[in-house]
């Protein structure tokens, strides 16, 4: 490696191997997209899952969902929907290289974050009590919503479906949670700049995939049949 | 071409030392030879279980292993062949070696994920080792539920879970190719000028990230269902198998083309090599591997076709099944069309080259035989389906893969291995390959059923011959090991360019400088011209014409 | 460089589009639309996701190759709910003629 054709010093927060910012950029976002991508597909198995199984047991559903809490559901979307706002602004403060609106943003991000995962473990706690988790003390006596009788195995899938769903979404926010504070972390010992802040804006993109999974989640599972 | 000099010199190799440089390096290169280990032990692992296998089959009575023994020997086959041999193969070797030299990079756009991707494989791979060494499973590698969740007493969620993470491991690396095709190319290296092994590899990369995540989550479903008994997948609670093979095989059958389509890209590359010619239709090759990507997404339930789907959809997916083979073979035109006098030489590439055109064309028109509803029915879970995708996978993928380690040996290792034990192995290989598995297709369409440990008494001898080829098929394999290791240490130092081929990877030492290029090279023509040089190092070459 | 920053206004616009929109799909799914109450909650679901990729993920002002990876991602979640519905669906279908 004797025979290098750079003459100039390497810029700060570039990549050896990337031959300009913009480059590196680009490469960042398009790496976040494909990982995106994969989210996608891998939340889908759950999701035509859970079409399969609501087109086969409608009324198993429909029952299964009016057992979910909607003000609570609606509550934790707002509240989703808000930590979007301030990772938004987050991202935005990376880009203007304001580190004080970046890191408060950030705090922001992570106190929605972990009121969205408070309201979850008092619902789960809700679901405990009542027998709702799949396993050996699942039971489920409810009638359907016109009255009519529920198999309560199928009604036991609804609950699976529930718990997968949410679950795997809520880890999705425990790992962002935990990214965010490295970032926090990161940003204080002011790694970021405007030319490099790839790693708040990939962060960002996460942090909104995962909130449009509960935009989704949400009606599916806490509005079947309620009207 | 310059000379290359014979004094020592600094390369990716010995430009540190010791296992910390190999463990925590970044060097794409240097991954590429970590995964090569790795692979090539869980490939010896495979080829144990196969050669089980075969001892079993060689007598019609079940007499070497119990039937669940057997049942495990042939799942924990499958399972290390596919995940930890098959999938990663040539990708994750021949594939991180070469993508960035071939589009004048220095490394991949994500080299510390590189490195994860191989750390990532290799604990899923423990994994299944654990499993391995604990009893195996016993469910098929196919995992069917509702055996593998309510029945099987063996390892189930163990393995799963080892498949899950190599799974990672897979995206992250489709990922990394993906964005570095994209982002890091060479000034003047636009899309149609792509060596064809990037553009095979960028199809593939495609269905590593948007198929595997699929069978990511179904084997996570798997998990919950045997651990918690959700009832997803159980008659009993209303759940339905079949709509774990719907998801198991969204994957799966993609998965086959993350296989075969590096293989194909290998094939392009040692064509144009050894008849010195550009790829004829160069574009339908580029286009078709892109249409496979995106086809084969479109045909998975030709797997149910006998599970208990819809006759309607098994109709539909019996034809989209047919119209996949369109591309396969639109590029078995291309690469014959190219031989066509062409300047053809017998180098081992070259027969690795020939046999797999040959075999993957085989088991390609068997597969169109079996997207064929009519026939599917009666020989599906045969024989027939066991050569079928052996042809293609072995015949296809495995001769690619040698073929490329052959022709890619100089440049990786930068030493020539022997012509003659080459050559040797390489034919060695296609007659236990054809013996092994051509039986098949006859012990299949007879109506043997795979997965059995024994059968009628009237099918010994074609059982035999199959098992006779196996022996031979295994010597064949072992030569490539020895003679690789021995070039290692006794071989010829390779030039840049042995082969005399035109590409960007013979036009930096072998083995490269770990920043592959002195300096970054410019490109002013297509690929494979042997009529005009089409890169430009300006500063190399300013400095040649100075010296003169 | 940086790619392009967008005025807090535009953020907090959308933040009350998003909002709007989750009021409006609760109260919607408490009237009775029929077979409505499925196609309004899954387009309410939809636009809503598409503000959020558009703007808070910069998709609007991205490359075209960021459009293409989206897209591309879509078409296939499309394809495994499509063509696995179509088994379930049509399980039922009578396939004998004639009869």
């Amino acid at each position: 490696m004797s025979e290098m054709s750079h003459g100039h010093e390497p810029l700060p927060g570039l990549a050896h191997h990337f031959d300009s910012y913009d480059q590196q950029r680009e490469s960042a976002t398009l790496g976040m997209w494909a990982f995106i991508v994969q989210e996608v597909m891998f939340f889908g198995g759950l999701f035509v899952t859970y079409m399969v199984y609501r087109r086969e047991y409608a009324a198993a559903f429909a029952a299964g969902s009016h057992h979910l809490d909607v003000k609570l559901g609606a509550f934790n979307t707002a509240v989703l929907i808000a930590s979007s706002l301030t990772m938004a602004l987050a991202v935005r403060g990376a880009q203007l290289g304001k580190k004080k609106t970046l890191i408060g943003f950030l705090i922001a991000t992570i106190l929605l974050g972990s009121v969205f995962l408070g309201v979850k473990t008092v619902e789960y706690s809700h679901k405990w009590h009542e027998h709702h988790v799949p396993g050996p003390h699942f039971v489920f006596e409810s009638t359907g919503v016109h009255g009519e009788a529920i198999d309560p195995h199928n009604a036991r899938i609804f609950f699976s479906l529930y718990f997968a769903m949410t679950g795997l979404h809520a880890l999705h926010m425990v790992v962002g949670i935990g990214i965010l504070l490295w970032l926090i972390w990161q940003a204080s010992r002011n790694r970021f700049t405007p030319n490099n802040y790839n790693y708040v804006e990939g962060t960002g993109l996460y942090w909104h995939f995962v909130d449009i999974v509960w935009i989704f989640l949400f009606p599916l599972l806490y509005l079947i049949g309620r009207h | 071409m310059s000379a290359e000099a014979t004094s020592p010199r600094i390369n990716y190799l010995n430009a540190d030392y010791g296992v910390r440089s190999w463990l925590f390096t970044k060097d794409h290169k240097r991954i590429a030879l970590l995964y090569l280990g790795t692979i090539t032990v869980f490939f010896a692992l495979g080829g144990l279980m196969a050669a089980l296998i075969r001892l079993e089959l060689a007598t019609p009575a079940g007499d070497l292993l119990q039937p669940d023994t057997y049942n495990r020997v042939f799942t924990m086959h499958g399972v290390l062949m596919v995940f930890m041999f098959l999938i990663p193969g040539i990708p994750a070797v021949l594939g991180n070696f070469l993508i960035p030299i071939m589009i004048g990079a220095k490394d991949l756009a994500f080299p510390k994920i590189n490195l994860a991707s191989w750390y990532i494989f290799t604990i899923g791979g423990l994994f299944i080792l654990w499993s391995l060494l604990n009893g195996g499973v016993d469910t098929g590698w196919t995992f069917y539920t509702p055996y593998s969740t309510s029945f099987s007493n063996t390892h189930v969620v163990a393995t799963g879970l080892g498949v899950f993470i190599t799974g990672f491991s897979s995206i992250l690396t489709g990922l990394n190719f993906i964005v570095t095709i994209h982002r890091m190319r060479a000034p003047g290296l636009t899309w149609f000028r792509l060596p064809l092994f990037v553009w095979a590899h960028y199809a593939t990369s495609l269905i590593q990230v948007l198929g595997t995540p699929v069978i990511a989550i179904t084997v996570l479903m798997l998990a919950l269902e045997r651990l918690f008994h959700l009832g997803i997948f159980d008659p009993a609670y209303g759940g339905d198998p079949v709509l774990f093979q719907h998801l198991f095989w969204f994957y799966s059958h993609p998965a086959v083309y993350i296989m075969v389509l590096p293989a194909m890209g290998v094939a392009s590359e040692i064509f144009a090599a050894f008849a010195r010619k550009r790829i004829f239709g160069y574009r339908f090759v580029a286009f078709s591997s892109l249409a496979i990507a995106v086809l084969g997404f479109l045909v998975w339930a030709h797997h149910l076709f006998v599970a208990g789907i819809s006759v309607y959809a098994a109709t539909v997916f019996s034809v989209l099944s047919m119209l996949v083979a369109v591309p396969s073979a639109i590029k078995v035109f291309n690469w014959t069309a190219t031989l066509y006098e062409g300047s053809i030489s017998w180098e081992t590439p070259m027969l690795y080259g020939l046999g797999f055109i040959g075999l993957f064309t085989i088991g390609g028109l068997t597969g169109v035989m079996l997207a064929t509803l009519g026939i599917d029915v009666q020989v599906h879970d045969t024989y027939f389906v066991v050569a079928h995708f052996h042809y293609v996978m072995v015949g296809g993928t495995i001769m690619g893969y040698l073929g490329g380690l052959h022709y890619w040996w100089p440049k990786i290792s930068g030493k020539l291995y022997p012509v003659f034990w080459s050559k040797l192995s390489a034919l060695i290989i296609f007659i236990g390959f054809n013996l092994t598995f051509f039986p098949q297709f006859l012990l299949g369409y007879m109506g043997m059923p795979r997965r059995y440990h024994s059968y009628p008494p009237e099918w010994q001898v074609l059982n035999v011959l199959s098992s006779a080829g196996a022996s031979i098929l295994a010597v064949g394999y072992l030569m490539p090991l020895v003679y690789f290791a021995w070039s290692m240490r006794y071989g010829k130092p390779a030039p840049a360019n042995p082969w005399g081929a035109v590409g960007l990877e013979w036009e930096t030492p072998s083995p490269p400088p770990t920043e592959n290029f002195a300096e970054i090279p410019v490109v002013v023509g297509e690929a494979y011209d042997y009529t005009q040089r089409n890169y430009r190092f300006p500063l190399r070459d300013h400095h040649e014409v100075a010296h003169v | 460089m940086s790619g392009h920053v967008s005025p807090v206004r535009t953020y907090v616009l959308i933040f009350l589009a998003l909002l709007v929109g989750t009021a409006l799909t609760v109260w919607a799914a408490f009237q009775n639309l029929g077979p409505l109450n499925n196609v309004v909650m899954l387009t309410i679901a939809v636009v809503k996701a598409s503000l959020v990729v558009m703007y808070f993920m910069h998709v609007r002002y991205s490359s075209r190759l960021s459009t293409m990876t989206v897209l591309t991602g879509i078409f296939f979640l499309l394809i495994l709910f499509s063509l696995t519905l179509a088994d379930y669906a049509t399980r039922g279908w009578d396939f004998t003629a004639g009869r």
